[in-house]
């Protein structure tokens, strides 16, 4: 194991190589206000954010991670393009496993550019690998936007496409959902019995609490509404089914997914944006007929990533979380920038997990 | 040192427990005025009883500072998120049942299922701005049991008392608590949802699995163990 001083030096050498590269360093408070939080995340956040108050300023996290900050830092004041870099300790509580690191060191790189995502995207990733150097690594890549594209260009009301969208990254919840309006799931029991009562609430049931007899009529309505459409379509929903299982390396999986595209031909545009990346990839010098594409990569553990996602994992150690992470985040941007957005990608490295396994290795 | 059994401290809760060990001839008292927290035994040979709320004996059992307690499953799930690896269920006392469930009010006649109000989640915090809340003070079982639901855009608001009533005062949309008859959810107006049952939840006794025995220690376990066995 690395002293803690060695992975201090670890930080502070990889954080002047992505100086180098063109990044501006940046700081970031270590108390954040929990509501931003909460907002973005949930309260699933609360299982893996240290939470702490005072009177005064109420519930405050220490940091979970640095994007968050650091986005609304470039929101507020940022200029653009940019490009940052940071180095410093986040915070995860840890309930099951307690081997797992509580408070480990983080260094970043992220760019806010417009000009080209592709290009963006292939210079994050490959910073990332140079960064990592000799480690033996396995790197996983997945594209968030491709699933997202189908999702919009389904030939279904707005309503169900509002549903999946909001659990693109709860995968049990969204085959539930895609069952349902596919028409492959039983109604719930007592579902029929209520879209077909003209005056549903029984008389004597007091109006209790802050959600209004309107609310109530509006969402019978949206049932209504959704048992008299369509069920999504078989050849839709085999589309679906085919791009969910698309694992393959990079030029494969582009193959596959133009084949997904005859179903779903709102994919295109993301198909364009992957095969561009693939050949920024490429130009980056990495060899990209070697380099793994899951189509459900990301979409458990990485919540606002809409686009482009990686990972690096030790080989032969799964029992380590993954060295490095990162991805496109373009729609946090619009989140956080009250009104403004620019497209962002940017990862994280873990030094100390990076000086644990060269020793390994040495 | 001795065995020490960790006891809720007041009310029917410590009384039938009394009564429970009473049946194994251990005989457990109140020492002193109702007022003092200290317990005497008496029918078995090194055990002590210690006398704590229902809410801490969880954690005293995780440090090992007491061998055996006491409480209800709710409290163990809730407040040790490893449980299985701190505590061991010796026997279940079949009292304190209760159940920890997720109510909404009568009135939402459209929301019979979790599916139903994740969509409501949604839908009211498009319309209110906020999230739905849901008072309760079992916050890691409920968040927990939503999380492997998928249900999302909730909050959880904590409410130590009276959690039925916060509805109707609009502190909450909804509450996740403990009911045994389901009586005080009808008076309050509320209804449990079909798929809403997050723990069933009884008076159990357990015994910590990280706690040092002497040899004393060890046979009053012993000697209780046997006596459980015989009544089995």
């Amino acid at each position: 194991m690395p002293t803690r001083a060695q992975s201090l030096a670890e930080a502070a050498r990889l954080r002047a190589f992505f100086e180098r590269a063109g990044a501006t360093p940046v700081e970031t408070p270590i108390l954040q206000p929990a509501e931003t939080l909460l907002d973005l995340y949930g309260e699933d956040i609360r299982a893996r954010a240290y939470v702490t108050s005072d009177a005064l300023r109420g519930e405050q996290m220490l940091r979970p991670d640095f994007t968050v900050p650091v986005v609304q830092m470039h929101m507020a004041s940022g200029a653009d393009p940019a490009r940052y870099t940071y180095a410093g300790e986040v915070f995860r509580r840890q309930e099951q496993d307690e081997a797992r690191a509580n408070e480990f060191l983080q260094v970043g790189y992220e760019v806010f550019d417009r000009a080209s995502p592709a290009a963006a995207d292939a210079e994050v990733f490959a910073l990332m690998a140079e960064a990592l150097g000799r480690l033996r690594l396995r790197a996983a890549t997945g594209d968030i936007g491709i699933l997202m594209a189908a999702v919009r260009g389904l030939d279904t009301t707005d309503a169900r496409k509002a549903a999946l969208m909001r659990h693109i990254w709860r995968p049990r919840r969204f085959r539930a959902l895609l069952d349902r309006f596919a028409g492959r799931a039983a109604m719930p029991a007592g579902r029929a019995g209520l879209l077909a009562d003209p005056s549903p609430v029984p008389p004597g049931v007091p109006q209790i609490g802050k959600r209004g007899a309107d609310e109530i009529e509006a969402r019978i309505a949206a049932l209504r509404a959704d048992a008299a459409a369509a069920p999504i379509s078989a050849p839709e929903m085999n589309g679906l089914d085919a791009l969910l299982q698309v694992s393959e390396k990079l030029p494969l999986a582009l193959q596959r997914l133009g084949d997904v595209a005859v179903d779903l031909p709102s994919i295109t545009p993301a198909l364009h944006r992957f095969e561009q990346r693939i050949a920024a990839l490429s130009q980056r010098g990495i060899d990209v007929d070697s380099l793994d594409f899951e189509a459900s990569y990301g979409r458990t553990s990485m919540e606002y990533y809409d686009g482009f996602v990686f990972g690096f994992y030790a080989e032969g150690r799964p029992d380590l979380p993954p060295v490095a992470t990162g991805g496109r985040y373009d729609a946090l941007t619009r989140q956080l920038g009250r009104g403004d957005a620019i497209p962002a990608v940017g990862g994280v490295l873990r030094p100390g997990l990076m000086l644990d396994l060269a020793e390994d290795a040495a | 040192m001795s065995l020490k059994l960790g006891v809720p401290s007041k009310g029917r809760l410590m009384e039938k427990t009394f009564d429970w060990f009473a049946r194994a001839g251990v005989h457990l008292s109140r020492s002193g005025s109702d007022r003092e927290y200290a317990g005497t035994v008496s029918g078995i040979d090194g055990m002590s009883l210690v006398l704590l709320s229902a809410g801490e004996i969880p954690r005293e059992l995780a440090a090992g500072r007491i061998h055996l307690g006491v409480t209800g499953t709710d409290l163990i799930h809730e407040k040790l998120p490893r449980w299985d690896r701190q505590v061991e269920p010796l026997a279940e006392l079949r009292f304190g049942e209760a159940d920890l469930i997720l109510a909404v009010p009568q009135f939402w006649v459209d929301v019979q299922t979790l599916d139903d109000l994740d969509a409501v989640c949604a839908a009211f915090r498009r319309r209110h701005g906020h999230r739905l809340r849901i008072a309760t003070k079992y916050h890691r079982l409920v968040r927990e049991f939503l999380r492997q639901a998928g249900v999302s855009d909730y909050a959880l608001v904590d409410s130590q008392g009276a959690t039925e009533g916060t509805v109707a005062n609009e502190t909450a949309e909804a509450v996740a608590d403990i009911t045994s008859t389901g009586e005080t959810l009808r008076a309050n107006h509320l209804k449990i949802l079909d798929d809403g049952l997050i723990l069933r939840s009884q008076a159990t006794l357990w015994q910590s699995r990280v706690s040092q025995f002497d040899a004393a220690g060890r046979a009053a376990l012993d000697d209780l163990n046997s006596r459980l066995l015989a009544r089995a």
